[in-house]
C-alpha cells in the first residue's frame, strides 16, 4: 500500500492504495466519485473520460501511482464548477437538446466534448465534421446525432 | 406518504355495482365491459393518511374476444402488445399514486427505465390528468411485485400501450378527490373550482394547494370511484415535446446505476470465465496465491467460473487474470459460424407453393444473419446481499418477478424472502430481460457469505453474454403478369430464449388466443404475433423453425423483425425490379395499410426519393408495420472506394450512410421528443445490423471482446443528416416506440447498399466475412488495463 495525494474536483485527496490500481477504481471504489463510468477498462469505450489538468483522459488506463501531487483531476461531478453558472455551458447544451437516453455514456461524452472544444480553440479553428467523426466515445443508445448538435451548440456557448 | 398494502382491501362488489349504476344516462355504450363510457373508468381511493389512489393495471385493455382476427394475419389484429396488455386481467392488481404534503405525486412504475423514456412519459400522463407541473411528479421503479404475476415485464415496446389508461385513471381519481376536499375546505361547490398547476382556486379568490389538501383528501377505507378521463383534445402536456425527467442527473453525473449504489460491504466482484462458451471450472491450481493478492478478500468456484471479491474492481481484474484454472468444455465446443449455418440450413422448413399457373415466374432468395451481441454499455451487473434466510438484490431487471423466483430457487429460499430492487439501466436492448447477473451475484454472495457488487468485464459480454441468435430467412414468391400470387417465408433461427416470462404468459393465455395460436410452441406463437407482412401478395405464409444448440440468446431491440424485414424488403425490391417498377411505386401499389403508405410517402417527399446521385451512391427505402404503428425509412449510402476505404484506427469504416429520414406513426404520441430519440437510436442500430456489428464464432467461442471488436455504430458511421418525422395519427392510444425504428432502418440500409453496389447482399452484416481485429486472449479471459493513459490526453 502506498499513499497518493492529488486533487479531485478542487479538493485535495489522499488515498492509501497500491500504486498500480487504475485511477478509475480509485475514483469510483475508494473515493466514491461514480460519475466516470466503466464500459471496457481498456481505453476503448471512453465512458470514464474525465479531465487531468484541463485535458481529457481515461482514468481506466492510468495507474494511481503515476499521478503527481500537483495533478488536478476533474470528473463530471466537478465540471460545472469550472465555469460560471449552475452548469457548464456544455451541460446546458446537453439539456437543451435532451441528448441523454439511458445516460450511462453521457458523463464521458460531455467531458470529451468540452476537451474537444478547448483543443480546436487552441488550434485557432472551429469544430468540423471530421472532428466529430473522430470522437470514439460509444453510445449504445445511438444518440450520436444529438451529441453532435449539442457539441456545436455547447461550443457556441463556451 | 403511506405505504400502500400489496393486497388492498377489495371493494364490496355490490357497492361497486351501485357506483357503476350511477353512470349518467347520456354516457355512450362504448367499452361494454364495465358499462362505462369510452372515457369513463373505475379507479380506487386507497386507505391511508395522505391521498393515495389506484387503478387496475389492466384498465382499458381490449377484451381478447373482440380481437379475434378476421384478416389473413394474426398480428394485424391481435399482436404481441395485445397479449402483454391483456395477460394480467385475471390478477386484477393495482398501481398506486400517492400525493405527499408538498404536493408531489409519487408513482412507482412496475416497469424498468433503460433509456427509452417511460418514466418521463408516465410523469407526463400524471401531470396531465392531475393538473400538476411535470416537476411535481416523481416516478420511481417498483421492486419485484410477485402479486402482479405476468404484468411486470418491460419488453415488446409495450409500456405506454399497457400503462396509458391505468395511470390516467389513477391520476384522475386523485384529481377528483382533491377537488372534493377543496370544496369542503373552501366552502365552495366542486363545479366552481379550477385545478391548475397543483393549486385549486374558487371563484371568490380562495385557493388551496395540493400539498395542503393531500391529507384532507385521504380516505379511511379503500373505495371504488368512477372517473371520466380528459379528452385528448384538451391535453396540455401529453403530445408536447418534453425533456427527460432525469436529464439533469444524467449530465451532472448524479444519475445512479447499479454499480453506483453504495451498499455496505458490497465489495467489487468479478468472475474468471471459461475460454469456451458456457464452460465450467474443474479445478483451480493457484487458489492460495490469488487469495493472497493485494485487495482480494474471497475467491470461490461457482457454476459460471471462479468468482473474486476485492477492494477495487482493478484488483478483481488482476486476480481474474492471475487465476490458473482447468476448464471443462462448454455447450458449443468445436462449433463455428459455418457449422451453425449448416445446422440451420438443414432445419429450414420446405416451401409449399400452392398450385400456380404454368406461366408464373418464381423469385427465390435466401439470407443469413449472424450472431449479434445485445450487450448495453453498462455491462451485466448486480448487487447481492444474501444472509441466512433472506436475500436482497439490486439490479436492472426488466422481468424482476421471474428473476426473484430464479434467485429464490438458486438460494433455496422462499420467493417472499428475496427482495428484488429494480435499478434504472444503462441501456438494455433485450439484454436485461434476463436476471443473469442478479442470479449469479446471489449465488456468489451466498458462497462467500458476504455482500457483493458483481460486474461483468466488457470482454465477458460478447463472449459469454446473450446474443441475438443466428438466423436464415428464405423467401419465395411467384409472379404472374404484374401480380404477386404467393409469398412464402421460412425463417430459421437458433432458439431464442423466452424464459424471461413471455413464454409463461402465452401458456397461461393459450385458450384465449386467436384460433390455433395456442397450439404452437412459444417461439412460433411469438413469431406469429409479431409478423405482419404489410403487402397484398396473394397467398402468404411465414413460418419459423428453431434449432437449440446451447447458445445464450434473447431478444435484441426486437425479436425477429429486423432480420425478417431486412429479408422481406430486399426481396420486395427484387420483385419490383422483376416487374420493371420503381421500388416506391411498387410498394404503394401493393401495400394494404394506409398508415404505412402515409409514412412511405412522407419519407419519399422529405428524403427526395429518386434524386440524381453519383455512381457508387444510392438511396434505399423500406417500410415496417408493428407495435400498432408504421415506419418508413429512406437512407442514402456512399459505397465509393474513397469512402469505403477511409481509415479510422481500430475501426470498421466501410460504406457510409450519409442521410437517414424516418417517418413513424406510433399512434397517440405522449412525448414526441422522446419518440424522436428512440427513432435516432433505432436508425443507429439498423445501420450496425446491416453493415458492421456481429459476433464471430470459431472453435466454440466468440472472438469479440471489446467495443473495438464488436462494431456497433460509432460517430464515423452515423449519417451526418438525420431527420425524424412524427406522423399525425388518428389512433387514440399509444403504440410502441423503443424497438419500432430498427426494422425499417436495417432494411433500408441493406436496400441502399444493394442499389449502390449492384449486388444484393445475402449475409448480414455485410462485413462479417472479414475479422477486422486481432482477437484478445481467451486465457486469461480479460485483457489487462493499459497504463499509458497519460500519453493520450487531449
Amino acid at each position: 500500500m502506498a499513499q497518493h495525494t492529488f486533487t479531485v474536483n478542487g479538493e485535495i485527496v489522499t488515498v492509501d492504495v497500491a500504486d498500480d490500481v487504475r485511477l478509475l477504481w480509485v475514483l469510483r471504489d475508494v473515493l466514491g466519485y461514480t460519475g466516470p463510468k466503466y464500459g471496457c477498462g481498456i481505453n476503448v469505450c471512453k465512458a470514464c473520460t474525465s479531465h487531468i489538468n484541463g485535458k481529457a483522459f481515461n482514468p481506466c488506463s492510468v495507474r494511481v501511482g503515476d499521478l503527481e501531487a500537483t495533478d488536478e483531476v476533474t470528473t463530471i461531478e466537478g465540471l460545472a464548477a469550472t465555469a460560471p453558472g449552475d452548469l457548464h455551458p456544455m451541460q446546458e447544451a446537453w439539456l437543451e437538446r435532451d441528448v441523454a437516453q439511458c445516460g450511462y455514456c453521457q458523463p464521458g461524452q460531455i467531458m470529451a466534448a468540452v476537451a474537444l472544444v478547448h483543443k480546436v480553440r487552441a488550434e485557432g479553428r472551429e469544430i468540423t465534421d471530421a472532428d466529430l467523426d473522430a470522437i470514439r466515445n460509444v453510445c449504445r443508445c445511438g444518440t450520436y446525432n444529438r451529441i453532435r448538435e449539442a457539441i456545436r451548440d455547447g461550443a457556441a456557448r463556451m | 406518504m403511506t405505504t400502500v398494502p400489496a393486497q388492498p382491501a377489495r371493494p364490496d362488489p355490490q357497492e361497486a355495482e351501485q357506483l357503476l349504476a350511477q353512470s349518467p344516462p347520456d354516457s355512450p355504450p362504448g367499452d361494454g365491459r364495465r358499462g362505462l363510457s369510452r372515457r369513463g373508468f373505475l379507479g380506487y381511493v386507497v386507505a391511508g393518511t395522505t391521498l393515495a389512489v389506484a387503478a387496475e393495471l389492466t384498465t382499458g385493455a381490449r377484451p381478447a374476444a373482440a380481437a379475434v382476427p378476421s384478416g389473413p394475419q394474426v398480428a394485424e389484429v391481435f399482436d404481441l402488445g395485445d397479449l402483454q396488455t391483456r395477460s394480467a386481467l385475471p390478477t386484477s392488481q393495482l398501481i398506486t399514486i400517492t400525493l405527499d404534503g408538498n404536493g408531489v405525486a409519487h408513482f412507482a412504475i412496475p416497469r424498468m427505465e433503460v433509456g427509452q423514456g417511460i418514466t418521463t412519459a408516465a410523469a407526463m400522463l400524471i401531470a396531465e390528468e392531475l393538473d400538476l407541473p411535470l416537476d411535481k411528479v416523481e416516478v420511481t421503479l417498483a421492486p419485484a411485485r410477485p402479486e402482479l404475476v405476468f404484468n411486470q415485464l418491460t419488453g415488446g415496446s409495450n409500456t405506454m400501450e399497457s400503462m396509458y389508461t391505468p395511470i390516467r385513471v389513477a391520476a384522475a381519481v386523485a384529481r377528483g378527490r382533491l377537488l372534493a376536499a377543496a370544496a369542503t375546505l373552501l366552502g365552495a361547490q366542486v363545479s366552481s373550482l379550477t385545478a391548475r398547476s397543483g393549486v385549486i382556486t374558487d371563484t371568490a379568490g380562495g385557493s388551496a394547494t395540493y400539498g395542503q389538501l393531500a391529507a384532507l383528501a385521504a380516505s379511511a377505507q379503500t373505495v371504488p370511484v368512477r372517473v371520466n378521463l380528459k379528452s385528448t383534445s384538451s391535453f396540455r402536456v401529453v403530445g408536447t415535446p418534453q425533456n427527460r425527467v432525469d436529464a439533469r442527473d444524467a449530465v451532472t453525473g448524479r444519475k445512479k446505476f447499479t454499480m453506483d449504489l453504495a451498499v455496505p460491504d458490497a465489495l467489487p466482484t468479478m468472475v474468471c470465465r471459461p475460454p469456451t462458451l458456457n464452460g465450467s471450472a474443474r479445478s483451480v491450481q493457484n487458489l492460495p496465491a490469488v487469495q493472497a493478492m493485494p485487495g482480494v478478500t474471497d475467491v470461490v468456484v461457482v457454476d459460471t467460473g471462479v468468482a473474486v471479491r476485492a477492494a477495487t474492481f482493478g484488483q478483481c481484474i488482476d486476480a481474474v487474470r492471475a487465476l490458473e484454472v482447468t476448464w471443462n468444455p462448454g455447450t458449443v465446443a468445436g462449433e463455428s459460424d459455418e457449422s451453425v449455418l449448416r445446422r440451420l440450413k438443414a432445419a429450414e422448413l420446405p416451401m409449399a407453393v400452392p398450385k400456380v399457373p404454368l406461366l408464373a415466374r418464381t423469385v427465390d432468395l435466401r439470407f443469413e444473419f449472424m450472431f449479434r451481441s445485445s450487450a448495453a454499455l453498462e455491462p451485466n451487473c448486480a448487487i447481492a446481499d444474501v444472509r441466512a434466510g433472506r436475500a436482497t438484490v439490486w439490479a436492472g431487471l426488466k422481468s424482476p418477478i421471474v428473476a426473484q423466483r430464479n434467485i429464490a430457487d438458486a438460494l433455496g429460499l422462499p420467493q417472499t424472502s428475496v427482495k428484488v430492487n429494480v435499478v434504472t439501466g444503462g441501456g438494455s436492448f433485450g439484454h436485461k430481460l434476463f436476471g443473469d447477473a442478479a442470479i449469479e451475484a446471489a449465488k456468489i454472495s451466498k458462497a462467500m457469505g458476504k455482500p457483493v457488487k458483481l460486474m461483468w468485464h466488457r470482454a465477458d459480454e460478447p463472449r459469454q453474454g446473450r446474443t441475438h441468435p443466428m438466423a436464415t430467412s428464405r423467401i419465395r414468391a411467384t409472379l404472374l403478369g404484374s401480380d404477386v400470387l404467393t409469398f412464402e417465408q421460412r425463417h430459421t433461427s437458433i432458439q431464442t430464449d423466452f424464459s424471461h416470462g413471455l413464454g409463461e404468459r402465452l401458456t397461461a393465455m393459450a385458450a384465449e388466443l386467436p384460433a390455433g395460436l395456442g397450439n404452437l410452441g412459444f417461439a412460433q406463437s411469438i413469431f406469429t404475433l409479431t409478423q405482419e407482412l404489410p403487402y397484398d401478395f396473394g397467398v402468404v405464409t411465414q413460418l419459423l423453425n428453431e434449432v437449440d444448440m446451447g447458445f445464450n440468446t434473447g431478444s435484441m431491440r426486437n425479436i425477429y423483425s429486423p432480420d425478417v424485414a431486412c429479408a422481406n424488403e430486399l426481396f420486395v425490391d427484387q420483385l419490383a425490379k422483376k416487374l420493371g417498377k420503381d421500388p416506391v411505386a411498387f410498394r404503394l401499389e401493393f401495400l394494404k395499410n394506409e398508415r404505412v403508405k402515409a409514412c412511405l410517402r412522407k419519407v419519399v417527399e422529405v428524403g427526395r426519393w429518386g434524386r440524381a446521385m453519383p455512381a457508387g451512391t444510392a438511396q434505399g427505402i423500406a417500410v415496417h408495420s408493428e407495435y400498432k404503428g408504421a415506419t418508413a425509412v429512406l437512407v442514402e449510402i456512399d459505397c465509393r472506394p474513397e469512402t469505403v476505404n477511409r481509415t479510422v484506427r481500430d475501426a470498421v469504416t466501410g460504406p457510409r450512410v450519409t442521410k437517414a429520414v424516418i417517418a413513424i406513426d406510433a399512434g397517440l404520441v405522449v412525448n414526441p421528443r422522446g419518440l424522436e430519440a428512440q427513432m435516432m437510436g433505432g436508425v443507429s442500430d439498423g445501420i450496425a445490423l446491416a453493415l458492421t456489428s456481429s459476433n464471430h464464432l470459431q472453435d466454440g467461442h466468440f472472438l469479440e471482446a471489446s467495443w473495438d471488436n464488436y462494431f456497433y455504430t460509432r460517430q464515423w458511421n452515423i449519417p451526418p443528416t438525420f431527420e425524424c418525422i412524427v406522423m399525425p395519427s388518428d389512433r387514440d392510444l399509444p403504440g410502441g416506440a423503443g424497438e419500432a425504428g430498427v426494422a425499417a432502418s436495417v432494411a433500408a440500409t441493406a436496400c441502399a447498399y444493394a442499389r449502390a453496389t449492384g449486388t444484393v447482399p445475402t449475409r448480414f452484416p455485410v462485413n462479417h466475412g472479414t475479422v477486422s481485429f486481432t482477437p484478445k486472449t481467451f486465457v486469461p479471459p480479460v485483457p489487462a488495463s493499459p497504463t499509458d493513459g497519460l500519453s493520450h490526453t487531449y
